[in-house]
């Protein structure tokens, strides 16, 4: 009733502003309650659904979530890494994806084969251990008497017992227990030593058997066609591995036994200073030495003393001396200078042991480049030293502020006491000069000869002939002096600076010098006095200098050191060492006085000649 | 006289029956006490049964010192035998029984 209601809502408002001055005024209530309780019917909204009322009870759940339902899913945007539009994927679970079938017809196998070593059998057969057979017996009667036996042996041996103290009977156990566990366990070499010293000797002598047999009987048989000349025939070399490199600056025989002897080894060199080393070599045993001792600094020299043969003395390149005991054979020295006991400050070029002093103490003299001679007594197992001469150059002393008497020392090289006249020696210098000095009197020369101009190598008094004397020098020469005499007796150039010299010990007129072109020359004087009778080279390389040579007191053989640590042994042939021819009928008298008879009339000859100039 | 000693003597050789007396031995001597003291154990264990305690004996020896050992253990046998070096032991205990132990693979 479309008319009615527009009525009906006027009325209804009406009804309520009606209400409303009802509420105010109260006159008009029963008229507007009317029309109000007329319009309480429900108003439909034109397009509201028509649902039943079982549809209307559906309950219905909504979820909320997060998402924005109205976003689209799959968003585009340009991704300026990719340069291109990429879909971006969003946050959504996804489904796993089906697997790919794989296509079982339609796939390829690759496979490969390294290359397999090839199998070997190794088979090894360890020798068995040792075996042996066994055999006994057990009885009845065997056990019995065995332990009869047995019962028997321990009563003796605890009446031993009660008979010997139980305290000794103990510590005997157990030392043999020691001894024998100790046996056991140490190397058995020290058992054989002696065995094993006799055994080396004798294989080396089978090795080298032939130089053994040249050695003792070999004489050359050409001297006799040879003029007058000799050679010397090598026999040993002796070398060591640890002295490879370092130069022979010492040899000496040893005075009592005769086949052995010492050899110093250090190094001349003076940029290249290094250890030194001492070994003593027996020639029935060439290749290896008899004793080995190793110092810090170079050996120079060294000495071996006359009465005890197993004392040597040695001088050291940093000016200490040193005294080994060959008894006792570890590598320390016995007694050694130290730079409190008063050693010298440059090296000690020799040393040579004297006559036991009154106190019967050890006594030895060595001379140093530092210009002391100093003499040094073994006192209580110490060493004292004694300044015996100071070798002033002459000329050279001058006043100083205060009074002083300042002197430049000169430097002595080498020296060489007199055999009888125990108190005068000679010094050699490396100025060139040789002063004849004597142990009394420390601050004057007895005489002094202008003998090189280069330094004075060696000097050495003949063995026989009191008076002669002989020095080598650098500077090519070997003179040969009567010490009463300023002028040498005969001077000799041998063309390559001289090493050293020796005298022989079996003649008055033989002696031996080296060169440093590795030869060796033999004069006799009595046989050719201008000339030597043997100049042989001796050392393989040339450029080895020889630095030493030594005659054997008994044999007819010289040592020659080099400066490789090598030591030459040589066999003088008979032309060298010859004797007076024996005339017929006539005796030949041997000995000392015909040595110096021989000497001296060389000597008049030329002192002659000399005094007729 | 002659009774009091020969008691005094028995009863000596009582006591040393218990004493394992070595005949003959080229052991080293620590093995060789092992070996002594082993056998004077088994034999005492099985008295009875010389089988028994030398098959004791012999398996303890191959455990301490490897294979391969061997053993007699008897009152009246003779050997000959071939042994490795320093590996025999010979020895008679309890006044009747001999005991000879070697190695021999």
């Amino acid at each position: 009733m479309p008319p009615k209601q527009p009525l009906r809502r006027q009325s209804v408002s009406v009804g309520r502003g009606t209400r409303k001055r009802d509420e105010d005024s109260g006159t008009e209530v029963a008229e507007g309650a009317d029309e109000w309780a007329q319009s309480k019917a429900t108003v439909r909204p034109p397009d509201q659904l028509e649902l039943t009322d079982a549809e209307l009870k559906e309950e219905f759940t909504r979820i909320l979530t997060a998402n924005n339902p109205h976003a689209p899913q799959n968003i585009v945007r340009y991704s300026f890494k990719a340069a291109e539009k990429v879909a971006e994927e969003l946050m959504t679970p996804k489904q796993p994806k089906e697997r790919k079938l794989t296509n079982k017809f339609n796939f390829s196998e690759r496979a490969s084969q390294t290359f397999n070593n090839p199998l070997r059998d190794r088979e090894c057969q360890m020798e068995p251990p040792p075996r042996t057979n066994f055999s006994a017996t057990a009885n009845q009667w065997e056990i019995y008497d065995a332990y009869v036996e047995e019962l028997e042996k321990q009563e003796k041996t605890k009446e031993k017992e009660k008979a010997k103290t139980p305290v000794a009977k103990k510590m005997g156990k157990m030392a043999m227990r020691k001894m024998t566990s100790m046996e056991s366990q140490s190397d058995d070499i020290t058992k054989v030593t002696q065995a094993a010293k006799i055994v080396e000797r004798m294989v080396n002598q089978n090795t080298y058997d032939d130089v053994a047999q040249d050695f003792k009987y070999y004489e050359d048989a050409a001297d006799e066609y040879r003029d007058q000349e000799g050679t010397l025939l090598p026999l040993w070399k002796f070398q060591n591995d640890k002295a490879k490199r370092l130069a022979v600056t010492a040899l000496c025989w040893n005075p009592k036994y005769n086949d052995l002897f010492a050899v110093g080894h250090g190094s001349y060199d003076f940029m290249k200073q290094s250890r030194g080393m001492l070994l003593l070599y027996s020639m029935k045993n060439p290749s290896f030495p008899e004793y080995i001792f190793s110092s810090e600094s170079g050996i120079m020299c060294l000495d071996m003393h006359m009465d005890h043969p197993y004392l040597v003395v040695v001088g050291h390149y940093d000016g200490n001396v040193a005294i080994y005991n060959l008894k006792k054979p570890h590598s320390q020295p016995s007694f050694r200078s130290s730079a409190k006991s008063g050693k010298h400050t440059d090296p000690v070029w020799q040393v040579k042991w004297q006559k036991d002093d009154m106190d019967n103490n050890l006594n030895f003299f060595s001379v140093s480049s530092d210009g002391r001679i100093v003499s040094w007594t073994l006192v209580k197992s110490e060493l004292v030293h004694t300044d015996v001469i100071k070798l002033k150059v002459e000329g050279s002393t001058t006043e100083s502020l205060e009074g002083l008497q300042l002197y430049t020392v000169g430097c002595g090289t080498a020296f060489d006491f007199h055999k009888e006249i125990d108190y005068m020696f000679l010094v050699g210098t490396e100025e060139g000069k040789i002063y004849k000095c004597s142990k009394s009197y420390s601050s004057q020369f007895l005489d002094t000869y202008d003998a090189h101009n280069m330094a004075v190598d060696a000097v050495s008094w003949n063995p026989y002939h009191t008076k002669v004397f002989m020095s080598c020098s650098s500077d090519w020469t070997v003179k040969i002096w009567d010490h009463t005499i300023k002028t040498p007796m005969f001077i000799y150039d041998l063309n390559s600076a001289v090493g050293d010299v020796a005298w022989a010990p079996y003649s008055s007129t033989v002696f031996a010098a080296v060169t440093t072109n590795g030869k060796t020359h033999v004069f006799d004087l009595s046989i050719n006095k201008y000339e030597a009778i043997c100049n042989q080279p001796v050392v393989a390389k040339k450029k080895n200098k020889i630095t030493h040579v030594q005659f054997n007191p008994i044999h007819p053989i010289i040592i020659v050191g080099d400066d490789r640590g090598h030591v030459t042994c040589l066999k003088l042939s008979p032309n060298l060492r010859k004797m007076p021819k024996e005339k017929k009928g006539q005796e030949v008298q041997k000995g000392p006085a015909v040595e110096i008879a021989k000497l001296d009339k060389l000597l008049n000859l030329v002192r002659e000649v000399k005094t007729k100039i | 006289m002659g009774e009091t000693e020969g008691k005094k003597d028995e009863a000596d050789y009582k006591r040393l029956q218990t004493f394992p007396l070595v005949r003959h031995s080229d052991m080293p001597e620590e093995m060789r006490v092992e070996t002594m003291e082993l056998c004077v154990t088994a034999c005492e264990k099985f008295s009875n049964n010389n089988e028994s305690a030398a098959k004791m004996i012999k398996e303890t020896m191959d455990r301490k010192f490897g294979s391969s050992w061997h053993v007699v253990i008897g009152e009246g046998f003779g050997f000959e035998i071939t042994h490795e070096v320093k590996n025999l032991l010979y020895l008679y205990f309890g006044g009747a029984l001999a005991v000879c132990v070697w190695k021999c693979s």
